[in-house]
C-alpha cells in the first residue's frame, strides 16, 4: 500500500490529466507501462512527467511478460507467463479484456494490419490468433514438427503481409505463418539450425533473424525471397573456443540494426557481435562486460546499449556505432532486466529489478535525470513501439 | 541414505543453510533460475520444476544437473555460485514445495 502511494503521488499531475481524457482529449505517444514482475500488476508512466500515473493489478504470473501495443496506440496487449492475455486501456488507466490463453506462454505480437494479436507459446508448443478487438480466438498452428513432437516456440515477430514468423526451440525450423485468412493461417517451414532461442525481423520488415544456441551462428532468412531458404550467418564465431555458461538466455527483439550494421549478442562469449546489414558478414565484435542480454540501438543508431546475465546483471554498457567501441560503463542498481529508449531516444528508462526501482538517463551526457519506484521492475514498453514493426 | 535425508525435510541434511544464506537462496531460485524454469517454476525454456515434476527422480541427479549443468542444453552449471551442500537443500525444497 505504501509503496503504491509512493508510485502513484510523483505522478499525480500526470493521473489527473489522464482522469480526464473523457473531457479534456489527449494522446498517448509519452505513455507506456512497466511491468512489475512479483506482485502481477503493471505501472503505467508517461515519458514527459518521468512518472508513474497508475498502478493496474489482477494480471497473474508477469515473469517474462512481454507487450505490444495496438495501432492507435491506446491499448497494451500484456502476455503473461500464465497464459494471460490482458487488454490495458492506457487512457482509461484500467483492464478493457482479459482471456486465459494457454498454459505456458512467453510473448506475443500483433498484425500489420492491427487486427489479429497473436501469443507464442512454450507447452503446449505453437502459436494462437485472436481478435485485436475482442480477444476472441480466430486460430492456432499447433508447433508440431514431426508426428506427435510439438516445439516450444520463440522469437515471434510481426512481419509485412499480416505474416507472423517465429523459430522452433525443439524444432530447430523458422517458420512464417500468412494471416491473411485470419482463420485459415498458411505456415511455410524453413530449416534453420540447433536450438533456435530467439528471433527479431529487421527494422524494414525485410530479414529475419534466429539465434541459435545448439551451434555457433544465426540463421537468417531473407523474407523478400524466402524461397532461397535460411542461411546461416556469423558461423563459428566462437572460433572452436569452449563455450562460457550462459546463465539467461539474450533477447533479440529490440532493433539492433543501427549505423548499417547489425548488432547481436555472441552466445557464450562476452561480445557482441557485428554485421553488416546488407552482406551479412561479420565485421568486427566488441568485448562487453558480462554475457550479453538485450543489445538496444537507440532510434537514432548512433549508440548500443547492452545489459547482462547473471551475474553481470548490475551493469549497463554503452556501445558509440560510429567508433565500435564501448563509451560508457553504469550501474544503474541491482539485477537489470530491460531498458526502452524514449520515442526519439533523448532518454532511456532502465529497470533495475532488486532495487525495485527504474533509473532515468540522458543518452547524451548519461546523467541520472531521475528515478521511479516500482515493485521488482522487469520489461519496460513505451507506445512508440506501436507503429514499429517487429515490436 | 542421501536421497532419505533429502526426502524428508524434518531432518536437516548435514549442513544447513544459515537462515540469511536460505533467503539468498530463494532468491536466486525464484528469480534467476526462474528465467528459464518460471518465477512459479511451471516451467519455460526448462522444465517445470514442482513437487509433482520431480516426483520419482533421484535426488542426486538433480543436484548433479544443478551443481555440473546438463552439456548439450540450455542448463548452465551453477557451481560457482552454489555449493553442494546448498544444491541439495534447494532439491530437497523443490521436490516437496518451494518457500516463497
Ligand atoms: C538458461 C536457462 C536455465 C537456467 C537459468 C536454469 N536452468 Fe535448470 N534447466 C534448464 C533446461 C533447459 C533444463 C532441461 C535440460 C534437459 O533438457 O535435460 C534444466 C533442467 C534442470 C533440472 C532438472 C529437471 C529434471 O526434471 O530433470 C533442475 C533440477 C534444474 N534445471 C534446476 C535449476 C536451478 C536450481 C537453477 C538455478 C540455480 C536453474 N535450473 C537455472 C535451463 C535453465
Amino acid at each position: 500500500m505504501k509503496r503504491a502511494l509512493q508510485l502513484l503521488l510523483p505522478g499525480l499531475l500526470a493521473l489527473l490529466l489522464v482522469a480526464c481524457a473523457g473531457t479534456s482529449v489527449r494522446g498517448t505517444g509519452d505513455l507506456g507501462l512497466v511491468i512489475e514482475r512479483a506482485a502481477g500488476h503493471v505501472a503505467l508512466v508517461n515519458t514527459s512527467f518521468r512518472s508513474a500515473y497508475a498502478r493496474i493489478g489482477g494480471l497473474g504470473d508477469l515473469s517474462h511478460a512481454s507487450v505490444v501495443y495496438s495501432r492507435d496506440a491506446r491499448y497494451a496487449y500484456v502476455f503473461g507467463r500464465d497464459g494471460g492475455l490482458t487488454k490495458i486501456d492506457l487512457l482509461e488507466a484500467r483492464i478493457d479484456k482479459r482471456v486465459m490463453q494457454s498454459g505456458n506462454a512467453i510473448g506475443g505480437s500483433i498484425s500489420q494490419d492491427g487486427r489479429i494479436v497473436v501469443a507464442q507459446n512454450y507447452t503446449p508448443g505453437g502459436i494462437k490468433a485472436f481478435d485485436a478487438e475482442t480477444l476472441e480466438l480466430l486460430s492456432e498452428v499447433p508447433a508440431e514438427y514431426a508426428p506427435g513432437q510439438f516445439s516450444k516456440v520463440v522469437g515471434l515477430a510481426d512481419v509485412p503481409g499480416n505474416k507472423f514468423a517465429y523459430a522452433l526451440f525443439d524444432g530447430g525450423e523458422i517458420w512464417v505463418s500468412d494471416f491473411t485468412d485470419p482463420k485459415k493461417p498458411v505456415t511455410t517451414r524453413y530449416p534453420a539450425g540447433l536450438q533456435p532461442y530467439d528471433g527479431l525481423v529487421t527494422p524494414d520488415g525485410r530479414y529475419y533473424l534466429a539465434g541459435l544456441f545448439g551451434e555457433d551462428g544465426i540463421a537468417l532468412l531473407d523474407l523478400w525471397q524466402p524461397e532461397k531458404g535460411a542461411r546461416k550467418i556469423l558461423e563459428k564465431y566462437g572460433r572452436g573456443e569452449e563455450k562460457l555458461p550462459v546463465f539467461k538466455m539474450p533477447h533479440l527483439r529490440g532493433w539492433s540494426v543501427a549505423a548499417g550494421r547489425a548488432w547481436l549478442p555472441a552466445i557464450g562469449r562476452h561480445e557482441v557481435l557485428v554485421a553488416d546489414a546488407s552482406t551479412w558478414k561479420e565485421t568486427g565484435r566488441v568485448a562487453v562486460k558480462g554475457q550479453p542480454v538485450f543489445v538496444m540501438a537507440s532510434p537514432d543508431g548512433r549508440q548500443i546499449w547492452v545489459n547482462f546475465a547473471f551475474p553481470d546483471n548490475g551493469w549497463v554498457q554503452v556501445i558509440d556505432t560510429l567508433s565500435g567501441q564501448v563509451v560508457q560503463t553504469l550501474q544503474p542498481g541491482k539485477a537489470v532486466l530491460h531498458m526502452e529508449f524514449t520515442p526519439r531516444g533523448e532518454a532511456v528508462w532502465i529497470s533495475a529489478r532488486d532495487d525495485n526501482r527504474v533509473v532515468i538517463y540522458d543518452t547524451r551526457n548519461f546523467a541520472r535525470l531521475g528515478e521511479i519506484p516500482v515493485d521488482a521492475p522487469s520489461g519496460i514498453f513505451f507506445t512508440s513501439r506501436a507503429a514499429r514493426i517487429g515490436f | 541414505m542421501a536421497s532419505l535425508l533429502l526426502a524428508c525435510p524434518a531432518l536437516p541434511a548435514a549442513a544447513e543453510p544459515s537462515a540469511a544464506r536460505q533467503k539468498e537462496l530463494i532468491h536466486l531460485v525464484r528469480q534467476d533460475c526462474g528465467s528459464c524454469h518460471g518465477m512459479t517454476l511451471q516451467g519455460g525454456l526448462g522444465p517445470a520444476l514442482l513437487p509433482a515434476t520431480l516426483a520419482g527422480k533421484p535426488a542426486e541427479s538433480l543436484v548433479a544437473t544443478i551443481i555440473g549443468g546438463r552439456p548439450g542444453t540450455p542448463m548452465p552449471p551453477w557451481h560457482q555460485f552454489v555449493a553442494e551442500d546448498e544444491a541439495q537443500w534447494i532439491v530437497a525444497r523443490l521436490m516437496t514445495g518451494f518457500p516463497q
